[in-house]
């Protein structure tokens, strides 16, 4: 199982977004897709995940072309987990996680117990199967996101995608909830995951994409591609290395900062 | 697996379809003309089984041909616009919506008020009413279509505009018609009744109403994840366009053809199903059961207000108006919001 992007390139309009961009996720991936704020991270994401199509390039997931495959057949290959925010109509978490099901059932079909057994055992990896009889809503943001991942295992899609799902949480939860994925990869799935922070990368991902005006900057173990010139380029700040008994730590140098 | 949540929502529809056979049985012994619960039984069962006959003509009449249809058609439209009202609100992700949200109600008004404007018999006006009503929500799914952008955003802006289009056509057709008899039967009709009700009211709707609301069930569980917006819905594998499309229709169907039966009936279709979720929740397996039953309960009640209460009827479209608006700025200003 693996998804190939080849020469992508989109724009809206007639401002381009993406050019010309390409790279490939296998089983087992975890790859982090970092850039500053505006650089088709998100547009990246939609063009993979069929929303946007009149792109030029193609994505494939094992040959086949992902804007020709039925939504059932797409579903069953790739699972996008969104950031959390507050949904119009609450449900139950087992509810919300049972959604997850659907690509599996036509569409007359109710859920029954063998569903209903998959979303708990998919709530038991992740460690929010106490939450099952909960209203969604009422969680916390780091309880929320562990649904919503919990409802992408429930789908049994081999590539969890996954746009900036940090980016509301709080230090420990981000932690948590990267740990989760990255033994999510280990355990064979392939990720695909966007983020705001480069030690994420560093701490977790075992492949990082920087993207820079819309092209590839580069790609490759975070470990040899994350240097301290590519951070600067791609954010605009001066950062250092230190290496730490932990790993590589990035520290930001602020103006001012005696070095 | 069956939840704490899934048991209370079963009792509660048990509960609900109780309430409802007991207050239909009891709406047959309201009425100037006494007939008693035992003596309607047994008329109401003599249409299955053979029973001998200790009611009189006139009671059998009066039971059978003026307080069943129209007892049966409160329930069905009742019912309806409570459905629809429930499947608007998750296809838009909108808790303001209700059935007349995409202008049904407009479309059915100018259907009429053309009808009648022609000098139509009473089941024209019906047919007419309907087909407009029909044809008003399909011009704005056909101009959303056209437009750019979020999909349920467009399709609620277009509704807007036609329905807006078709009161206009409405108040013109007012305008040129002649004031001393089809102004004021338009007038009457749009204000929503149930009075004069007959078998064939029933019969015209049955059909469309049972189409409408036998779709909406079997999707039930799939109208959830609507709910999650275009997005999230579609990458869980659902084809949002057709789902949606399929849920738009339905709910048409349910609304146009209770519209053209009884006119304007406001504030069913929005206060029932927030009714409903608070009672049995969102998910649409128990919700959608709960708000047609919650809502042929509410419009039976009203009903046999409007036709008992004064001599002179009121009504039902200004009843429920009466009592839905103050009901819903009491649930918005209670410490726990419902909406």
């Amino acid at each position: 199982m693996n998804l190939e992007i080849h020469n992508l390139s989109f724009a809206y309009g007639n401002h381009p977004v993406l050019e010309d961009v390409s790279f490939g996720l296998d089983k087992g991936d975890f790859l982090s897709v970092l850039g500053p704020n505006g650089v088709g991270k998100s547009t990246l994401f939609r063009c993979i995940l069929g929303r946007l199509n009149d792109y030029s390039g193609s994505i494939t997931s094992d040959g086949d072309d992902l804007r020709t495959l039925p939504r059932r057949e797409a579903a069953r290959r790739l699972a996008y987990i969104p950031q959390i925010h507050t949904p119009t109509f609450s449900y139950t978490v087992l509810d919300t996680v049972l959604m997850g099901t659907a690509r599996q059932l036509s569409p007359f079909a109710q859920p029954g117990r063998a569903q209903s057994e998959k979303a708990m055992q998919a709530l038991e990896r992740v460690g929010a199967a106490h939450l099952a009889q909960r209203d969604f809503t009422r969680l916390s943001g780091g309880e929320q996101q562990l649904v919503l991942v919990a409802r992408a295992i429930a789908q049994q899609a081999d590539i969890l995608i996954m746009d900036e799902p940090t980016s509301a949480l709080d230090y420990g939860n981000q932690l948590r909830v990267l740990q989760l994925v990255r033994e999510l990869a280990g355990e064979g799935y392939g990720v695909l995951l966007s983020t705001h922070n480069p030690q994420h990368a560093l701490t977790f991902a075992t492949r990082t994409l920087a993207l820079c005006g819309g092209r590839v900057a580069a790609l490759g173990r975070p470990e040899d591609v994350l240097t301290p010139e590519l951070v600067s380029q791609l954010y605009g700040v001066d950062v250092m290395f230190a290496e730490t008994p932990a790993g590589r730590v990035l520290v930001p140098m602020m103006a001012g900062d005696i070095v | 697996m069956q939840t704490n949540h899934s048991r209370r929502a079963a009792l509660c529809l048990w509960g609900l379809g109780m309430l409802l056979g007991a207050l239909f049985l009891f709406s047959f012994v309201l009425g100037r003309y006494d007939v008693s619960t035992l003596q309607v039984l047994r008329i109401l069962l003599s249409r299955v089984i053979p029973l001998e006959e200790t009611w009189s003509r006139a009671m059998q009449a009066v039971v059978l041909n003026v307080r069943l249809p129209r007892i049966a058609l409160a329930c069905m439209v009742g019912c309806c616009l409570s459905l629809a009202g429930t499947a608007y609100q998750s296809v838009f992700q909108n808790p303001m919506a209700a059935p007349d949200i995409l202008g049904a109600s407009s479309g059915a008004c100018f259907g009429a008020a053309l009808a009648i404007l022609f000098g139509f018999a009473r089941g024209g006006v019906t047919l007419m009413a309907f087909v407009f009503s029909m044809l008003t929500v399909a011009l704005v799914y056909l101009a959303s279509s056209k437009t750019k952008g979020g999909r349920s955003v467009s399709i609620l802006l277009s509704g807007v505009m036609i329905s807006s289009f078709f009161s206009a056509g409405t108040s013109y057709i007012k305008l040129v018609a002649d004031p001393a008899d089809q102004l004021p039967e338009i007038t009457y009709w749009m204000m929503g009744s149930l009075s004069g009700a007959r078998g064939e009211d029933v019969a015209f709707a049955l059909i469309p109403m049972g189409v409408g609301a036998l779709v909406l069930l079997l999707l039930r569980w799939r109208i959830n994840l609507l709910t999650l917006g275009e997005e999230e819905a579609s990458t869980l594998g659902v084809h949002t366009g057709r789902l949606r499309m399929a849920v738009v229709l339905s709910a048409t169907f349910l609304t146009a053809s209770s519209v053209a039966v009884s006119g304007m009936i406001g504030w069913v279709g929005l206060v029932i199903p927030h009714l409903s979720r608070k009672l049995v929740g969102n998910d649409c397996r128990h919700l959608l059961p709960a708000s047609m039953l919650m809502g042929a309960l509410f419009l039976l009640l009203v009903d046999n207000v409007s036709r008992n209460l004064l001599a002179t009827e009121i009504p039902i479209g200004i009843l429920t108006a009466f009592i839905g608006a103050p009901f819903f700025i009491y649930l918005m200003t209670r410490k726990e919001s419902m909406l």
